[in-house]
């Protein structure tokens, strides 16, 4: 072989093994919707009264590799001052020190350590994601179903002049309001113990 | 009897069933007095539903019940009041 045609095998396989490196390598979707679309509702179920309101304030980002959608992680966080009830005493009460104490603990946060059980048909993975979740100051372990829909080349259609990907996370759990020290000594046929949220958010990954 | 007398128990009439009106007339919220309500709107790329919250009064059980209370102290109030047959026949 001729030096410069080495030369020129050595730089297309350089080219190649980069490119698919790039193409394997997890893409960073960050979930500030300039839109606002994102939101978790939360609903507590009580006997005598049912409550329910969401937040709007969603943050953070996840890795996700399309090609590999097992080893996607990340953290979601939710600002507490964004939680929203129509009830405006009620609203109060929740910010207040006594249930979420906003002041003190302004984010709510869970971070996505692992995925198992993982499905993927397409461009829909289901899967159980095991991770941290925190509020009001206190971390526990949680297990949430979650489905995530890979959107290609769909940023587009939704920010103009903007090329790239999407994002959806769907994940519907539950929690008891007892193990985050949101007021424990409610009385649960009033404000339910179990408070079941439901994340529907979107993020996105530009490409230039 | 009084005038004052009628006007407070017209007055607590009134205010009954102007609440009561108002309470129905606004879809009987059997919940507490809201003063917004979501409103959601789907995201056709994202099949996402967003939720926003539009700033309007809804009146409660609440409401409701703190109206009857209210009506409730005026025609209390115009028990205070005696009737004119009964000042004259003393």
């Amino acid at each position: 072989m001729k030096p410069s045609m080495k030369k020129i095998f050595h730089t297309l396989f350089a080219l190649t093994a980069v490119s698919a490196a790039a193409f394997s390598a997890p893409q960073t979707f960050d979930f500030k919707d300039p839109k606002g679309v994102n939101n978790a509702v939360f609903t507590l179920d009580a006997p005598l009264e049912a409550i329910t309101g969401s937040a709007s304030g969603i943050s953070g980002t996840v890795e996700f590799d399309p090609s590999d959608p097992g080893v996607a992680k990340g953290k979601i966080v939710v600002a507490a001052s964004s939680l929203h009830v129509p009830n405006p005493t009620m609203k109060e009460h929740l910010h207040g020190g006594q249930w979420l104490d906003v002041a003190k603990h302004g984010e709510i946060t869970f971070e996505a350590k692992t995925l198992k059980n993982v499905k993927t048909s397409g461009d829909t993975t289901t899967a159980d994601v095991i991770g941290t979740l925190t509020i009001k100051g206190v971390t526990k372990e949680v297990i949430a179903p979650v489905k995530l829909t890979y959107l290609k080349d769909k940023l587009g259609q939704r920010v103009p002049n903007l090329k790239g990907d999407l994002l959806v996370i769907r994940a519907n759990f539950s929690i008891k309001r007892s193990d985050y020290g949101i007021n424990p000594g409610a009385p649960v046929d009033k404000v339910s113990d179990t408070i079941e949220l439901k994340l529907s958010i979107a993020g996105a990954s530009p490409r230039s | 009897m009084t005038l004052v007398k009628r006007m407070l128990q017209i007055l607590a009439l009134v205010a009954a069933l102007g609440a009561a009106g108002f309470w129905l007339a606004a879809g009987a919220n059997r919940g507490w007095t809201k003063t917004s309500v979501p409103v959601k709107t789907l995201d056709e790329v994202l099949g996402i539903e967003g939720i926003t919250y539009e700033k309007r009064f809804v009146p409660g059980l609440d409401f409701l019940g703190a109206a009857m209370l209210g009506a409730g102290a005026l025609a209390g109030l115009s028990l205070l009041f005696r009737n004119k047959r009964n000042q004259m026949t003393k």
